[in-house]
Formats: structure tokens, sequence, C-alpha cells
């Protein structure tokens, strides 16, 4: 179970036991609910705790990297009635922090709930876990009643004047629900998809109330930077990219899983890790954020840092911290072909662009892929994509262009070879290879 | 108020304005498909994008809010960019079919793509095709051409109050469709057409009759309801092809009742039971067709017979409260020329006795349009989504707004309305409880209570409904058809206009038919010694003269008014329509026009005049009833019937009166209150079914064909089920005294008092049952 290797474990001190040590008992022995019997016995205010969290420039780990006290702030203080709501939706491919958050440490999203919860004077909770991690939602379920049963959840928390309580919900599989207000509509039992905005969540979030969604890594974080100082969270990491990331690396390296480390690891660390690449094939690629963030050539990624500054600065976004890394074997073209197919099959179809023009560059990669393509192909996408992007309502869209972009941008002779000659530039033996060598290692890994 | 300013131009306008209502208003169109000015912002056709200062991208013009001091750009290249960018990817997926498609000539995805669209597309994959949808007899669907706006899904959701259609499916795949086997079924579902900007859903009972471009347009009014809607009746060769709503923000909004969008085809009924077109004596017992000089020369024979014989006081007039204000004018000043005062219009009004108590002409006692203000409403005796549809949305949004809705009445059907609190009684106990309410408003306002209403103990229902009322600033009593027909229906006006007064609010009454103020006004009303529409049929009359009516089917009590028409010996019949009933009672019918086919008024529910011209020329030897009572008048010498056109009828009808009626007014003076509510069996709920209302929407295929024109059953509820121990489905023979039955299935209906069963007037099945207010043996069959 050694999936983890950090170099200063922080949200995943708890994962060292494996599946053995998530339980209420192991968090509070790992010194877990500390700060929230600070908080409520200190009668620290709603204010100073906010503060404390602008301090530690936490910025939100889902991907859009918002920062989190400046999201809290934005909560109505007069409001009645707020929620707090947690996104595990985690639908990105590539990433899989937030399951192995919940399965080796879901205490630590509770008390982080809880936490904000108080600070933004909201009662109640909810933690959207979406539906492929059926075992993890049920693992949530039994960590809220340990919870419960302790005084953690409920009315007068612990005999304060603060009363909260948390549920889980878990959604049916649609990549979407992963965009907050999508959340919040299928939370509310209709049709995931997007709101416009404005009016934000913070306005009008879940039942019309104002409400806080965060990522789950963004509530895990909170315990820890309240119990070191959000000055101390925030040298863990750069100036304005505070403290630890947890990164999900997959593809191809040696030892694929999640790696907790400061903002502002240079890649090439990372990489070294994750155990370096398998079969010590040259690095190709990398997508640095999860799926929809822009492909970024070996050369460009091995000069980053692994924080939001740097990342963007190169062209690509730190997104949900999903590294996927590909080796030389990888075809970029079939690589697209697979990513549209997802971005085509997950758009929700509200919004024109993103219905008609997430098939239509499917539909032309895959042609392309096929040996059908056209030379005026490369342009076509271009164009389609130029027409997505920033035109609806959430940017499940631009999600879906970014790829088609970097890919033609990085990897344009690839695609020109195989519209010319029909077939692939990397050769299918090479590739079969590849993929081959991905699955015999992953059964080692495993074992 | 917001400044700003749109493609250089400044405007002021109101806190909250979006981009696109601000641009409307200063005349600039912005493309758009999804937006509706009545439904939600859902932002998602993204037709819209405008260039607005300092925003990195394009925004929705629908979904942006004005901000002071904003810029905005809807032909700057970067609006018109991001416009033509959705118009390519509206129309890669869309069959491009317009030849064969129905919308095609009035599409706005056909009109848009002509500003917005290339030549030629350079989408060069397979399109998609989705499945078509069945929505019933009204809607017919091209899903494939839908391009997922979700107008008509808001509409259902938003206007006609229940989600009967939603999106299913993500991405490429999504569909717009109706619950898993159900239709759309809504009486207001033709709306839906209307909304689609595309030829995704168009009428079934029109596509492929005519193009768009072949009709001629003419503006008239809707001759159901009280509400007057107005309408564009469009035709071809004297046809009336179909009917849209025309907009009237003061009556019917945008929107149209699918009784009045579609009971055109009632207009090209044939056969038997269709349109009259040739005027018909009986001689010896057979009816042969005649000119129309023989016909009115036989008529004014018959009438001046007997009133020489008997007397005027022996004819009878039954008048069609959806006749119009210069028919009706006509028919009472021929009437009252040949001596009789026997004249009504009010034939499902089974109460009179307010006639020489009222102060004025009953009406809605406000604007139609402030119905949207009043915050606490409470209406009275009222199958207030069938029989008034587009009032009952308009009290669903105020509902939606906060208001609220209280009902009395004698069946609980789910109005789609939030309602604040709601009594549900038996016929015979709702003067009762609406003198409770009064009671308890008077003891929460500190007004003095009525001796009469002393006595009597106030229940929770009544308390809640009246702590409502009494909650609110501006309130209104509304009194529905159930009310009017009611056997103390001027019990419930004098209670009415009491909790109004005590209120400080509002009192009216929803007005059944389109003339249902008009008839007053044209004075179809019993004169001096003259007998009403229920007295005249009770005490049988030698001839009467019959306008526009069923009376079997339009009167309250249908099976006495068929026994003392076929008992007459002369029955003149003045009707676009003919039927067995008619052929076995009339001496005479005289082919005249429907409202499609003759000039015309109709006074709405709130007194508003509203006159309309033909639509078409009267079918065959049709003729304007106006015309027809005119000579007849002539032939029978009655003074003042010198009339040159429908205008010169109106004129005098009206004596002076222009855009409202006056003289309206709900009180009742020196009126004795009628409490009493004994009763022994099953009382009757009946309702008059929205399809089955009057002569034209009966004949109208397609609307016979929708949900709301189901077989009339026996509902009641699940205790009168088992107190007569029979179960939903049953056979049972329902009788009302006499010794005529008729034979019914059980319906369950969870929402009728105990020992109530309801079953629907105005339907050929039930007209056997006699009064609709009854009290009814059942047992099983």
């Amino acid at each position: 179970m050694a999936l983890i290797d950090t170099i200063s474990p922080l949200l995943t001190t708890g994962w060292s036991k494996g599946d053995a040590g998530w339980s209420l008992k192991d968090y509070e022995a790992r010194g877990g609910y500390a700060q929230l019997k600070r908080i409520l016995s200190s009668k620290m205010t709603q204010d100073e705790l906010i503060a404390e969290v602008k301090k530690s420039s936490l910025r939100g780990r889902g991907g859009a990297g918002f920062p989190t006290g400046l999201k809290w702030s934005f909560m109505p203080k007069a409001a009645p009635e707020k929620y707090v709501v947690c996104n595990t939706d985690e639908g990105e491919p590539g990433t899989f922090k937030d399951r192995d958050l919940l399965r080796y440490d879901p205490h630590s999203t509770i008390e982080g709930m809880i936490i904000a919860g108080y600070a933004v004077g909201a009662k109640r909770g909810y933690n959207y876990i979406h539906g492929e991690i059926f075992d993890i939602y049920q693992r949530f379920e039994e960590a809220l009643d340990q919870a419960r049963a302790a005084g953690y959840l409920g009315e007068r928390i612990l005999g304060s004047d603060f009363s909260f309580d948390l549920f889980a919900h878990h959604g049916w599989g649609a990549y979407i629900c992963g965009e907050e207000t999508g959340l919040l509509e299928s939370i509310e039992g209709k049709k995931g998809q997007p709101r416009y905005k404005p009016p934000f969540p913070a306005n009008f979030g879940l039942y019309g109330k104002p409400t806080t969604i965060n990522n789950t890594e963004t509530f895990a974080a909170i315990p820890f930077i309240l119990g070191m100082g959000g000055e101390a969270y925030l040298n863990l990491g750069k100036p304005n990219n505070g403290g630890t990331k947890l990164f999900s690396v997959s593809g191809h390296v040696n030892r694929p899983g999640n790696y907790e480390v400061p903002m502002g690891t240079p890649f090439a660390k990372l990489l070294e890790m994750a155990g370096g690449m398998r079969g010590g094939r040259k690095l190709k690629a990398v997508i640095p954020g999860g799926s929809s963030a822009p492909v970024l050539p070996a050369d460009v990624m091995m000069e980053c840092t692994m924080d939001y500054d740097s990342i963007a600065k190169a062209g690509s976004m730190l997104g949900s911290g999903a590294v996927i890394v590909m080796d030389e074997t990888v075809c970029m073209v079939k690589a697209l072909e697979r990513l549209s197919y997802f971005y085509f099959e997950e758009s929700c179809g509200q919004c024109t662009p993103c219905r008609e023009g997430s098939g239509w560059l499917y539909r032309v990669v895959h042609r392309i892929e096929h040996g059908q393509g056209r030379p005026e192909d490369l342009d076509l996408l271009n164009r389609v994509t130029d027409n997505m992007m920033g035109k609806t309502i959430c940017a499940l869209a631009d999600a879906a262009a970014f790829p088609v972009r970097s890919f033609i941008k990085h990897f344009k002779s690839e695609f020109e070879y195989h519209i010319e000659h029909k077939k692939c530039l990397v050769d299918p033996e090479v590739q079969r290879a590849g993929s081959g060598f991905f699955r015999a290692s992953s059964v080692a890994r495993v074992a | 108020m917001l400044e700003i300013e749109i493609d250089g131009k400044t405007l002021q306008v109101a806190d909250g304005s979006t981009i696109i209502e601000a641009a409307h208003q200063m005349g600039t169109y912005i493309p758009h498909f999804c937006y509706h000015k009545k439904l939600s912002i859902a932002a998602n056709c993204r037709m819209c994008l405008v260039q607005v200062e300092k925003a990195p991208k394009p925004m929705p013009a629908c979904a942006t809010p004005v901000t002071n001091g904003m810029k905005v750009f809807t032909h700057s290249e970067l609006a018109v960019k991001a416009q033509k960018g959705v118009m390519e990817f509206l129309l890669i997926n869309h069959p491009l079919d317009c030849p064969i498609c129905d919308q095609g000539g009035e599409c706005q995805l056909q009109d848009l793509a002509v500003g917005y669209g290339e030549s030629a597309s350079q989408y060069q994959e397979e399109k998609r095709v989705v499945p078509d949808k069945d929505l019933g007899p009204l809607v017919s669907t091209d899903m494939t051409r839908c391009i997922n706006c979700t107008r008509c899904i808001r509409f259902t959701a938003e206007i006609a109050g229940f989600m009967e259609l939603g999106q299913s499916f993500r991405g490429e795949h999504a569909e717009v469709m109706p619950f898993i086997g159900k239709t759309v079924d809504t009486e207001l579902s033709g709306n839906i057409i209307d909304l689609c900007p595309v030829g995704a859903l168009t009428s079934k009972p029109f596509r492929f009759s005519a193009r768009t471009w072949e009709l001629s347009r003419r503006k008239s009014v809707s001759p159901h309801d009280g509400l007057g809607s107005n309408l564009i009746m469009q035709t071809k060769h004297d046809r009336v092809m179909r009917v849209l709503p025309l907009e009237n923000e003061d009556i019917n909004e945008c929107w149209l009742t699918d009784k009045e969008r579609f009971s055109y085809q009632g207009l090209n009924s044939q056969g038997d039971n269709g349109r009259l077109t040739k005027p018909m004596v009986k001689q010896g017992g057979e009816w042969k067709e005649v000119d129309w000089n023989v016909a009115l020369d036989y008529a004014s024979h018959a009438l001046r017979d007997v009133a020489k014989t008997h007397g005027g006081a022996a004819i009878g007039g039954l008048l069609s409260p959806h006749a119009t204000l210069e028919e009706m004018y006509l028919a009472q000043k021929l009437l009252r020329g040949l001596g009789s005062e026997n004249i009504d219009f009010r034939l499902r009004q089974s109460d009179f006795s307010a006639d020489g108590h009222r102060r004025g002409t009953p009406w809605l006692g406000i604007k139609i349009a402030d119905i949207g203000r009043l915050d606490r409403v409470l209406v009275v005796g009222s199958f207030l989504r069938k029989d008034h549809p587009l009032i009952a949305q308009r009290l669903r949004q105020s509902a939606k707004g906060g208001a609220q809705i209280s009902v009395l009445h004698s069946a609980d059907d789910d109005l789609l309305i939030k309602l604040a609190a709601r009594a549900i009684a038996a016929p015979s106990q709702l003067p009762a409880v609406l003198a409770q309410i009064v009671k308890a408003v008077c003891q929460l306002k500190g007004a003095a209570v009525d001796a009469a209403l002393a006595g009597i103990t106030v229940s929770t229902e009544a308390q809640a409904i009246a702590q409502s009322l009494v909650s609110g600033s501006n309130s209104g009593i509304l009194l529905g058809n159930f009310a009017q027909q009611h056997p103390q229906a001027a019990t419930l006006q004098a209670l009415g206009h009491r909790l109004a007064s005590v209120l400080g609010g509002s009192f009216g009454f929803l007005g059944e038919a389109a003339n249902s103020v008009g008839g007053y006004v044209a004075k179809a009303v019993p004169g001096a010694g003259g007998l009403n529409a229920a007295a005249m049929l009770k005490e049988p009359r030698q001839a009467y003269v019959v306008v526009g009516a069923e009376p079997e089917l339009d009167c309250a009590d249908g099976a006495q008014a068929l026994a003392s028409l076929t008992k007459a010996a002369a029955v003149v019949v003045l009707s676009p329509f003919k039927s067995q009933a008619m052929l076995d009672y009339a001496a005479v019918l005289l082919p005249v026009s429907p409202f499609s086919e003759t000039s015309g008024t109709f006074v709405n529910t709130e007194g508003r005049v509203q006159s309309f011209y033909a639509a078409a020329k009267p079918l065959g030897e049709t003729r304007p009833a106006w015309k027809v009572l005119r000579v007849l008048g002539n032939l029978l010498d009655v003074a003042g019937f010198e009339f040159n056109s429908s205008e010169d009828v109106r004129a005098e009808a009206l004596g002076g009166q222009s855009d409202f009626v006056s003289g309206l007014d709900n009180g009742v003076d020196a009126f004795t209150l009628n409490l009493s509510a004994t009763v022994n069996g099953f009382e009757r709920v009946a309702d008059v079914p929205i399809h089955f209302a009057d002569s034209l929407v009966r004949r109208a295929p397609a609307l016979q064909q929708a949900r709301d024109s189901a077989t009339p059953t026996a509902r009641m509820n699940a205790a009168t089920l088992k107190k007569l121990g029979v179960a939903t489905g049953d056979r049972v023979r329902v009788g009302a005294g006499g010794t005529a039955t008729v034979t019914l299935s059980t319906q369950l209906d969870a929402g009728l008092p105990d020992g109530t069963v309801r079953v629907a007037a105005a339907h050929a099945d039930t007209v056997a049952l006699g009064p609709m207010s009854s009290v009814l043996n059942v047992e099983k069959a």
C-alpha cells in the first residue's frame, strides 16, 4: 500500500496505514478534530477564521484555483439559511486524489467542512460524491456516523452554540455534475446542468440559498492549515501558491499514484517521485492539470514547477492536479480522439456551441485517426474550437476545445502525417508495445 | 434607472433590466431563440451573444443584467462572429428540410439563418436523427429539427404549471420529451407550437394543409370563455385554416387556450352534426331544404301565429351567451316586438332570485390585468383551470410572486397553483361555508357580524381562508361558473359582495361565456313579468326562438329543455350547426354564421367592448344572424329594425358606450340570504368539461380526442365508493329522481367531498340526468 511518497506529508499524513487508518479514532490520534475543538472553545470569530484561511493563500483545489478565504468571505452574513457543499464529483479523467482522500482520511474533509460551516454560518452541508466510487460513498457515510456519534456533527456541537449537520449524496456518473452549479442542480434532484452566473452560489446556491462550494482537497486542507497556521502553510509553497498539493500522476510512469508535494516543486522532481518513465522511454507530453488542461510537450514541461502560476505561464493549467504523462509510444491523434470522445459524451447539451461543437470535434478527430482526414481539417478544428471557447454557460466547451487546440499546436506534424499518409506517425507496433507495457507494469505495482 | 449605451445610442432603462430588454426597448433587434419575455432565462441557445465593454468574452444579452454606464455592441466584429458561430452550430445537425417543414416561412431559425448563416455548411459528417414523440392530438413533433432551446419545457413548467416536457440525455443526445408514455395534456398545450422557434413542434390539425404565405389574416375575438382572447384568424379560400393568438397584454397576453386555438375545426365541420348550410323547414314531419325567403316566411308566420293565438308571452327566447351583442340585441328586440318578455341568455343559471335586486351587470369586478396585482384571492365555485385557463395562469404567476390564493369549491382538482388555504364542501354547503368565511373575516376585521350569520360556527378551513384574506392589502373574491350555476347563486353573490366590502377588496364573477356581460348590455334578460331561462322551460311555451344555442346541452336542465322544446308548436332555430336533437324539436332551421363569418361584438368579463369583422365569407347559404334577425323583424313588422350594418345595431345596443360598458355592479340590495342546506342522497357535482362548453368546441375533432374530452364518469371519493359497494371502473346506474337513468363507469376522485358524485354536464351521455344541480340515486349496474 505504499502508494504515497511525499516530501512532507500533510494532507496525506493519515494515509500511511492505508485502509487501516481512516476511522475516527485514528484521525483523533493524529490530532484530528483538535482544530474544531479549539475554534469552538475559543469562540473564534468568523472573521478571524476566514482571515487565517486567507493568510494561507489556499487556492481551490478543484481546478479553478480561486482563493478559498475570499470565496468564504463572499457569503452574506445575514442570510438565515446557508449551505456548505463539498465537490467530490472528481470526474476529470486523470484525477483520483479526492477518492483517496475520502478513502484514507475522510474525517479531515468532514472537519474541514464543519469548520467551513462555522466560518460562513451554515448549518447544513452536503458532500456530493461521484457515483463510480460507491464504496467511497459508503465509507464516507460510515465516517459521518462516527462523527455524529462523537458529537462533532448535529445540534450544539461539543456543547457550543454551533449546530451543523453533514450529508453525503452520490451522483450517477455525469462529468458535468462536477461543475459547481450543475452539482447543485443534481443535489436538488434536477438534471445536472450548470446555471448561468451571475448569480453565483454565494448568493443563489443550493435551493436558492447562499452556498459555499469547495473541492474535497480544499476542505481537507483546512484542519491542517489551522493546525500549523496560515502563514506556515503558505511558506510550504510559494507566494500566491500556498501549501502542498496532491497530484494524481498517471500514465507512463513507473509508480502512478497520488503524490503530495509543496506547491512549486519542479515537475522533474514529481516525475522522479513517480518512479520516472516506464521502461526508461522518452517523455513525449504531459497534460498537467486533468484532461481538460492543454497538453504541454516534454521540453516545456520539464522546465515547469508544479504551481498555478508556472503552469499557467507555460500555457496550460494546474487544474485539479491530474498529471497525465505520455511517452513516445503515444499517438497524439489517437490520444486526442479519446479525449474528444469524452467531452462529446459528457457535454450536458444545454448550450448550442458545446452540444453541437463537441460532437463535431470528435467526429473530425475520429476521421483523421481513421485515415479519412482532409487537409483543411486542422483549420476546421481550430475554427470550431474558436467558436466554442468562451461562448457557453460553463467551461465544458473550453475544456473540450483546449485539448484539441493544444494537441494540434504542439503536435501538428503528427496530425498532418495522419492526414497525408492515412496512418499513425507512431508505428502501431510501438503503440501496442507501450500500452502493453502499461498493463503489465500496472499489475506488478499492485502486487 | 440605469444608463446604457447600445451601439452608440444611450438610453435609460429600469433597474434589473437585461441587455436584450434594453435593446428591444430602443428598437435594436438582437437575434435569439431560447429567450422569451414570458419565460425564465435559460441562456442556452447563445444566439444573443453581444460584446460588452471590458468583458473578455461575448455575453448573452438575455441573461446579462444592465449595469450603469455599460457599453454594449450588438453588431461589432466580436458580437457578429459569436452570433455567426452559434448559427453554424445550430445548423450543423438541423435537417434543413425547410421545403417539407410546416414551419417554413414562419421559422425563426430560417429567418436568422438568412442573416447569420453561410450558404454552405462545412459540416460533412452524418446528421443527428431524433425519434419523434407522441404529444397527443394537438401537437405534432419533428424532433430532429429541435434546437433544444427548452422554451416548451419552460412553458409547461412555468406557465401551464406542470413540467410535462423535459430534456433527457446529455450533449448531442439530448432530447426534449414528455414523461414516458405520457402526452402533453395541459389545456394550454398549443402555445408550445407558437413558442417553438423551429418546426419541431407544429400544429397537428393544421400541418401540411397550407403555407403561411398563402393565408389571409384577420383579427378576431374568441367566442368561448368570458376572457375574450384576441385572435388572428388565418384563412385560405374563405376557410379558417388556423387560429393564433393576437398579443394583448391586458387580456390573453401572448397565449391562447387549446379550446380557442383549435375550436376552428368546428367551423369546418360537416355531416349530420356539422355545419348547417341551407335553410330547412319541417313539413309534415319531413325536413326540406328551402330558399331563404320560404324559410323566413315560415318562421315569421309561425311566430306571428303563436303570438296572435296565445299572446306574446307564449314565446320564449333562448339566446346563447356565445352569441354576439348584435345578435342578442336584435333577438330581444324582436321578441319584445312580438310581446314577449321571456328572453334569457343565462342558460346554465338555475337561481335567478338576484333579478330585481342586482345593482347592475355582474362582471369581473376589476380589470383582467389587475388580477395579477391582487395579493389575496378567494376563488369560489370554479373549475378554474378548465373554465378559465388563462385567468388560472395569471393567478399561478401571482401565487409564485407571493400572492395567497384560496379556494372554496366542491371539487379539489389540481389547479397547479400553490394554494394558501382551501375548503372543499358539498355543493349544498357552499353558501354556509362562504357565510362562515364572511363571519370570520368580520370578526378578524372587527366589523359587525351580520345578524343572519350570528348563529353559525366557523370551521377551521373557513378560518384559515379568512386569515389569509385579512392578511393582505389588495384582496379579490371571484365567483366561478359553478357558483353562478349554483341553486343558491344569489346567496353566494350577496355573501361574496359582503365579504369583499368588509375586506375593502374587489368582488366579481368569472364570466362563463364570451358575452356573459354582453347579454345584459343587449338586454337579453327577461323584463317585467317575463320568464327567465329556467322558468320558460319549466313552464313550457308554445314557441321558442333559439339563437346559437343547443338547449339540451347548454341549459342547466338539458332534459327539461329537450322536453319543452319537443312539446312546443313551433321552434325557430338560428344556428350555425345542426344536430339530431335540433331536427327533432325544431320547425325551421335558419343557417346563421358562426363568429368567424359575421361581424359582431363581444363584451368580455371585464366589460371591454371588442368588435370584430368576419374572417371568412359565410359558408354555403348561411347568413350573419344579425341580418337574418333584421329581416325577421321586418317581416314581423316590428318597429325599429331599419339597420343597414352590424355597426348600426351595435351603436343602438351600446347607446354611446364605447371601450368599456357602464352599469357594471356586482352588488345586490334587499336580498334575503338562503343558507338552507338539507340534502338527502348523493349530491351531484356537475362540471362543464372544457371541450363541451359550447356548440363550436363540441364539433372540433382534434379537441374531442384530447384527454380533457374523456367520456363522462361517475367520480366519487373512496368513502362514497365504499358506501355504494363499488370499485373504481365498476358500472353504476345513475338517476336523478325521474325515470331516466344513465349508466356510467365509476372513477375515484379523492378531491370530492363525502356523499357527492361528480358527473359532467353538457354531454350527450348525461343529458338525461336533468338539472346540473340535483340529488342522484346511484346503484351498481
